[in-house]
């Protein structure tokens, strides 16, 4: 037998801490069955009843509207990103680079309520964008965006697009640039190298990137909660009325638990599809 | 020539996109008026002396320092470990705990801190600095663990049984071979750790009581009751700091390397 040092002094904290994350979740998951008491912060014996609720239209429209925000999101998302990606994997100047890397990933650390009230105060009626509008002549009234899914959506993709521009440029730099230079040499024009070699030899990269962006959206809090001002809402939204302003914890379990089955469902959704797109790319 | 021309453009473009938000923060934080003016009629410095004179935000800056400060460098202790054992050793159960410790990636974070509050609420420690912090270990837990594998995985076996053949005892090989050469991997993860502790919002809305908010948190309290720019104060502080930590990072540790997006 091969001795194993330090083997249980490492194993032991991380048992623990995995142990408590499971508690959590398992008390999400055993309030979700449990019987809400309007005015009280004591939960009643068993039911299904919490489940039963989903079906009402309000929060069935609430989960559709969740999945074509995180959709719009992670299509836009992708097409603004990867010329971004782009230039910074095939530039030549290392300076350029470095402003890229600093440009497009800085907003990924500066933390959601920043980047949220940043967006509130370039899309409100008297905000950095209608204000510019206005001067210039180009429109008479503000353009509502405040409050609007298309405000929502525009600032959540502007959040996306650190880790798509992360994935994509990983994507992008892993590509053998011999076989874009043996298209080049063939007679393929750049945009021709472009579109049948480039392009399908980062899916990997695209496909990731976009089931990721779709995944982590479905959760995304602040900005529907700020941006949405009500008039928007997720299942983050209604997680947070649910639970922090009537203190019905069951039922924001309920919506707590789906919405971690739709992230979870929505990886391994695409699974099979990018183990495929993986293997393809190895092969060549 | 031409076509290069608009791709660099687009590319232009799409950054001014990306960064419009933080410098219409920045131009309003030094606005002199406390309604929205573009561009701003004066400069004055006002909205950052009231941010930095406010009550709440000095005790939710000093909130989250603490539950950064014990978050970053538990996750830092805890992903150290699970890296060296997940890089070294084959173990029952060892793909269920990975499975176990990456999910906060996925999982929505107010799913993890309606867990943790109504968890910690059973356990009495609702009003705790714990209770954040150990919500936060898990959050940030999965880059540190990431970190320290990677560098780990570049590390050169050799060194080690070298250093064993030639009598050093295992606590020994750890502390003055292995541990030296993680120290990159562990130093960005940690950096990464605590830049998300800090700045983390969602799920800290749901374990933070007043007494223990964090500045995400007291932030979003004050949004929802002013308009004024005082948050645009403290937001372009913020910005700036981080800027600068992207720099330093990317300038000593290889911020490119650690994201792999480097062409070599």
């Amino acid at each position: 037998m091969r001795r194993r040092p330090f083997f249980l002094t490492f194993l032991v904290p991380s048992i623990l801490i995995a142990v408590i994350f499971l508690a959590a979740l398992g008390n999400v998951l055993q309030y979700s069955f449990r019987a809400f008491i309007p005015g009280s912060l004591d939960v009643g014996g068993f039911t299904l009843e919490n489940f039963s609720r989903l079906a009402k239209p309000i929060y069935f429209w609430v989960l559709v509207d969740t999945f074509v925000i995180s959709l719009a999101t992670a299509v836009f998302t992708l097409l603004l990103s990867y010329p971004v990606a782009y230039a910074l994997v095939r530039t030549r100047s290392n300076g350029l680079r470095t402003l890229l890397v600093v440009l497009s990933i800085t907003p990924l650390f500066t933390g959601e309520i920043v980047r949220t009230y940043a967006w509130m105060l370039v899309l409100g009626s008297d905000g950095f964008l209608n204000t510019m509008l206005r001067s210039w002549g180009l429109i008479t009234r503000p353009i509502p965006l405040m409050y609007t899914e298309l405000g929502v959506i525009i600032a959540l993709v502007q959040f996306s697009m650190p880790v798509m521009i992360i994935l994509l440029a990983t994507a992008i730099s892993h590509i053998d640039r011999d076989y874009e230079k043996a298209a080049a040499n063939l007679g393929a024009a750049p945009a021709k190298v472009f579109w049948t070699v480039t392009l399908p030899l980062s899916m990997p990269g695209i496909v990731s990137g976009t089931v990721v962006i779709f995944a982590w959206t479905m959760s995304a809090f602040s900005t529907p909660q700020l941006i949405g001002g009500g008039k928007v809402l997720m299942i983050s939204n209604l997680v947070y009325l649910q639970g922090l302003s009537s203190f019905n914890f069951p039922f924001a379990a309920v919506l707590s638990l789906i919405a971690l089955l739709a992230a979870i469902g929505s990886l391994a959704a695409m699974r099979p599809f990018t183990l495929r797109l993986e293997r393809k790319a190895a092969l060549h | 020539m031409l076509r290069k021309t608009i791709f660099w453009l687009v590319v232009a473009l799409i950054l001014v996109y990306m960064t419009i938000p933080a410098a219409v923060v920045l131009m309003t934080s030094v606005s002199p008026s406390e309604l929205l003016e573009f561009p701003p009629s004066g400069f004055s410095l006002r909205w950052y002396g009231r941010a930095l004179g406010y009550d709440d935000f000095q005790a939710a800056f000093v909130n989250g320092l603490i539950v950064t400060a014990i978050a970053s460098t538990t996750a830092l202790l805890i992903g150290s470990g699970f890296a060296y054992l997940v890089d070294r050793y084959r173990f029952p159960g060892r793909g269920a705990l990975e499975g176990i410790l990456a999910s906060p990636l996925i999982i929505p974070h107010f799913t993890t801190g309606l867990g943790f509050l109504l968890l910690g609420s059973r356990l009495g420690l609702a009003q705790s600095y714990v209770l954040v912090a150990a919500a936060h270990v898990m959050l940030v837990l999965p880059f540190v663990t990431r970190s320290v594998y990677v560098s780990l995985r570049n590390l050169d076996p050799n060194l080690e049984r070298s250093a064993a053949n030639l009598g050093a005892s295992p606590w020994r090989v750890l502390r003055r071979v292995t541990m030296p050469l993680m120290v990159p991997g562990m130093v960005g993860g940690w950096i990464v750790a605590a830049i998300l502790s800090f700045t983390e919002f969602t799920a800290s809305l749901y374990v933070t009581a007043y007494r223990t908010q964090t500045l995400p948190v007291a932030m979003y309290t004050y949004i929802r009751e002013y308009t004024d720019p005082t948050i645009a104060a403290i937001s372009a502080l913020l910005i700036l700091v981080t800027i600068v930590v992207v720099i330093l990072a990317d300038r000593f540790l290889g911020l490119r390397r650690i994201l792999s997006i480097d062409r070599s």
